[in-house]
């Protein structure tokens, strides 16, 4: 954006000249990087991976399949035009009740129909970013608070804050025992904002998480919704990645907890959702809010006047969710195509010693990359990430830009490429690690000669780094990046 | 502690407001030419019914921008991804050409300084977030479009002050008017940050003249504010004088030393000049690129689902359709028009002089009781049950003269807008007869207007 100078400053607002938007954070430095130089398997093989972009591509075949074979859930062509008109003007923001059925519908599938959801509880935002907004314009005041649970998805700092006024409390989540939120670390975070003088709002949980790719067991949501019947406050469940549960243990939605647990205060309880990850359609913008909240069902819906589904993705998409055969084929297809995708990926790279954390869920693995860091420290992790950018030409996501408060993690999506691009993306990490246990290894015993007065031939790179089944047959031997990043 | 937000139980939403409670009566007894004949009309939506046919061929002419292809190929998958807020550039490029064509290319906008939002409802609150905070407040014409108090007001904390417009010079804005609104403003405490039109008007019907647009300028240039004019109408100019956008009368010479280009926005949309209000197309530009930088970070929350980018952008970059389009839906607007402001007089009711918009503005002073606001929501409740018109009622709109009513006529058939005049006349007959009659307890005012007409019929021969 530039510098604004200060006759701009007065002419905007305090909101437009912030950084509330989140853009300067590094989550979005890869992404520039990226557009700068985008792979292309043909065209720009050299060119850098997005690795850092949490994008479905895995079933799109089957959906283009589906759209051409039902040219009546599109209101423009011959079969549907008779519709056309009446959808065109349709603006009511309570949404074509064909729409929310079939949304309410494929939310019930995804859950095993373990839980019923209630049309007239939908509520239409634009995307789980506008959701996201929306929710927090009910829920808080300017100064208000929501709890987070780290690492957390970046987008959360700019949807929840930026336009709101509202701020977000990390509640801090270790890897010693796997990223699992605790009472401890909630009541932690709780008291810290009780003594800032901060009100606390709502607890923000994602889940399946992102960056995490994990899943809530039983007992952590019967703790979260504990914690906020206590403490009077709302739990706000992001579960847009709902649907992208590949393996056991089986997803539990906080609605099955809400039917369960007799005594939890319901009108605490709000859903966001979206069709961006489990189908791979960002582009529609398909958002919703889900409410057992009367009041915030009613205002919601008066305020998502402000991003509204366009009503011809609203026809889409009912046609789309209402077909039971296509929908039922579609989620264990996606949910195949995204394991194997998983099981692919981290062997590869348990095969060079780097660990993902345990998964089975998202388009994404939390990789651990703490053994290359040189120090355990913040900044070491920035240098990894340009090395890993700038050289290695993968944009991934440093866990600091996810809040994570511990050095070393990174996000690597997995699900937004073809099979071609994965081999080759996993081809250069692969050479990458290697690379550096060389050089660790070398610098180990160069430390050792030194020590010794030794001198030692030193082993050809080439031996030990050219293992066939791991190279691609078209790429140089890349010089090690971290050699410059150390010198 | 209470626990919604202050914003989720005030009632800035405005939806307390007649001109929703209209709405609303209309939802549970709605016309319907066979299965509900005396049903309410709805004559209080400003929607464009009238040109869908000219879309619809069009449609039926290229399936390609319907089936998710371009040039017979799937593009399904590259529009399915397509989450960029710069928005398809295709679809820019086709929109700001169809925009400087109902401008008679006399101006012309380039797609970089556009963005695009869910609707002119996204875009409006969108620029207060841009260039107001809390304390601050827009000054805008009144009577003005009743979702204004929402879309501008409600989540943003700013305030509006009116510049009130009065009957008696055709409600056009006027440098003192201009003035007492402002000080209006500062004695309020509020910070004005800048001047909000909607040209052509919503309610009036009519468009700023040269002489309005200058004064406005002018006076932005001096104040160092905003002006932001929201052009959402600029297709439904059916006659003379023809309609002039702010960036026309920006290029004007006097103006352009002054620089004030920066301070000068135009909200648009397609919900009213090609009638597709469910599509959610709205979009604000700008000359000032900080301005346009973070509307376009802020259209996140707003965006323009890609499909409906895809299908318009092939829709308006076809020149031969854009052309037949505005033609036609200009030749309709003007006759149905015409047959309301004639239907009107005959009932010896008058409209404001207006060459624009999707509805007239009704002077029914002359049939209120007293000429006060309760008066006017008596007149708006009897035209509502006992005519079943839903009109907007003049204070909905922020009005300060009470008795002038907003009726829309693009919203239904021939048909239904020639029975809506029919009822009119109906009641205005047994109102003129209501009020020459002495006075009568109100048991017998209760008795339906239809008999009363009924079997009155001879006697009106007489008074003829």
């Amino acid at each position: 954006m530039g510098f604004v100078s200060s006759d701009q400053q007065q002419l905007l607002s305090k909101i437009a000249t912030s950084n509330g938007h989140g853009e300067d954070s590094p989550y979005f430095d890869g992404w520039k990087a990226y557009d700068s130089n985008p792979f292309h398997l043909t065209n720009n093989p050299h060119g850098v991976i997005q690795m850092g972009l949490a994008e479905n591509l895995l079933c799109v075949d089957l959906i283009q399949e589906w759209v051409a074979k039902n040219p009546r859930a599109s209101i423009c062509t011959a079969e549907g035009v008779k519709q056309f008109k009446d959808v065109a003007l349709f603006q009511d923001y309570h949404g074509l009740p064909e729409f929310r059925n079939a949304v309410a519908k494929f939310m019930q599938k995804v859950r095993g129909d373990r839980v019923t959801f209630d049309p007239d509880r939908i509520v239409m935002a634009g995307g789980a970013t506008g959701a996201h907004e929306l929710i927090a314009f009910c829920l808080a005041d300017p100064g208000d608070a929501f709890l987070v649970p780290t690492p957390y998805y970046p987008g959360f700092d700019r949807d929840l804050r930026w336009r709101t006024g509202a701020q977000l409390i990390p509640v801090h989540c270790r890897s010693s025992n796997n990223f699992r939120i605790t009472k401890t670390a909630l009541e932690a975070a709780y008291q810290e904002a009780q003594e800032a003088k901060i009100r606390i709002k709502g607890l923000l949980i994602t889940n399946p998480s992102n960056p995490l790719g994990t899943i809530l067991d039983r007992d952590t949501l019967k703790t979260l919704v504990t914690f906020i019947n206590e403490k009077s406050i709302h739990l706000v469940c992001d579960e847009i990645y709902a649907a992208t549960v590949f393996h056991q243990p089986n997803f539990i939605s906080i609605s099955e907890i809400v039917e369960e647990e007799k005594e939890c205060n319901r009108d605490l309880i709000h859903i966001i959702y979206s069709l961006s990850k489990d189908f791979g359609f960002p582009g529609f913008r398909v958002g919703i809010v889900y409410s057992y909240n009367d009041a915030i069902v009613n205002i919601a819906r008066k305020m998502s006047s402000f991003g509204l589904v366009s009503t011809q993705t609203q026809t889409l998409i009912a046609s789309l969710l209402l077909d039971e055969k296509f929908v039922d084929k579609f989620i264990i297809e996606n949910r195949d195509r995204l394991g194997t995708r998983h099981l692919d990926f981290t062997c590869t790279l348990k095969q060079v010693g780097i660990r993902c954390l345990k998964s089975n869920a998202g388009l994404f693995c939390w990789m651990d990359l703490r053994p290359l860091l040189g120090e355990r420290t913040f900044e070491a992790e920035m240098t990894l990430w340009h090395v890993i950018i700038e050289k290695v030409k993968l944009n991934v996501s440093p866990g600091s830009s996810f809040h994570c408060s511990e050095p070393g993690w990174f996000r690597v999506c997995f699900a937004n490429m073809d099979d071609e691009t994965l081999k080759v993306a996993l081809t250069r990490i692969v050479t990458f690690v290697l690379q550096h246990k060389e050089i660790e290894a070398v610098s180990k015993k160069k430390h050792c000669w030194r020590q010794s007065n030794l001198q030692l031939p030193l082993p050809s790179r080439r031996n030990t780094v050219m293992a066939p089944h791991m190279m691609s047959p078209h790429s140089p031997i890349p010089q090690s990046p971290l050699v410059s990043a150390k010198n | 502690m209470k626990l919604l937000s202050s914003k989720a139980t005030c009632n800035s939403h405005g939806q307390d407001s007649s001109y929703f409670l209209g709405w609303q009566e209309y939802e549970k007894n709605p016309y319907h030419e066979v299965d509900n004949p005396t049903g309410i009309i709805q004559m209080g939506l400003a929607e464009n019914q009238l040109s869908f046919h000219v879309l619809e061929s069009w449609l039926a002419e290229n399936p390609d921008a319907a089936g998710f292809k371009r040039n017979g190929e799937s593009i399904f998958r590259e529009l399915a991804l397509f989450q960029d807020y710069h928005g398809l550039p295709a679809f820019k490029n086709a929109l700001v050409d169809f925009m400087a064509e109902i401008r008679d290319n006399r101006v012309s906008f380039d797609p970089n300084k556009l963005v695009l939002t869910a609707g002119a409802t996204s875009a409006n609150e969108t620029l207060m977030f841009c260039l107001a905070e809390p304390g601050c407040a827009f000054l805008l014409p009144a009577p003005y479009y009743p979702g204004f108090d929402r879309d501008l007001k409600w989540r943003t904390g700013v305030e509006i002050v009116p510049i009130h417009c009065s009957s008696s010079n055709n409600f056009q804005i006027t440098e003192s008017n201009l003035n007492k609104a402002y000080d209006e403003a500062q004695r309020r405490n509020l910070k004005v940050k800048g001047i909000l039109v909607t040209n052509p008007s919503n309610p009036l019907g009519t468009t700023l003249s040269r002489d309005e647009l200058d004064l406005l300028i002018t006076f932005i240039t001096t104040k160092g504010i905003h002006l932001i004019s929201d052009e959402i109408y600029s297709g439904t100019v059916f006659a003379s004088p023809r309609f002039i956008s702010v960036m026309e009368a920006l290029m004007e010479n006097k103006h352009k030393k002054n620089n004030v280009w920066k301070q000068v926005h135009i909200v648009y949309s397609l919900s009213k000049d090609l009638g597709l209000p469910g599509f959610r197309v709205g979009a604000i530009y700008s000359n000032n690129e900080d301005v346009v930088a973070a509307a376009t970070k802020m259209s996140s929350f707003g965006l323009v689902s890609s499909q409906t980018q895809h299908l318009l952008s092939v829709m308006l970059a076809d020149k031969k359709f854009t052309k037949v389009y505005i033609l036609e839906n200009k030749k309709r607007l003007k006759k149905r028009h015409e047959m309301l402001v004639a239907g009107l007089k005959d009932a010896g009711i008058n409209c404001l002089k207006s060459n624009a918009g999707l509805f007239c503005w009704v002077d029914m002073r002359h049939m209120l009781t007293s000429k006060t606001f309760e008066a006017e929501v008596d007149l708006w409740k009897k035209v509502l049950f006992q005519v079943g018109l839903n009109v907007s009622a003049g204070s909905s709109c922020h009005c300060t003269e009470p008795g002038w009513f907003r009726f829309c006529f693009a919203n239904m058939s021939q048909e239904t807008l020639d029975l809506s005049i029919h009822r009119m006349k109906a009641f205005v007959d047994s109102y003129k007869i209501n009020t020459r009659r002495p006075k009568r307890n109100s048991a017998r005012r209760t008795l339906s207007q239809w008999v009363f007409r009924l079997s009155l019929q001879d006697r009106k021969h007489e008074e003829r």
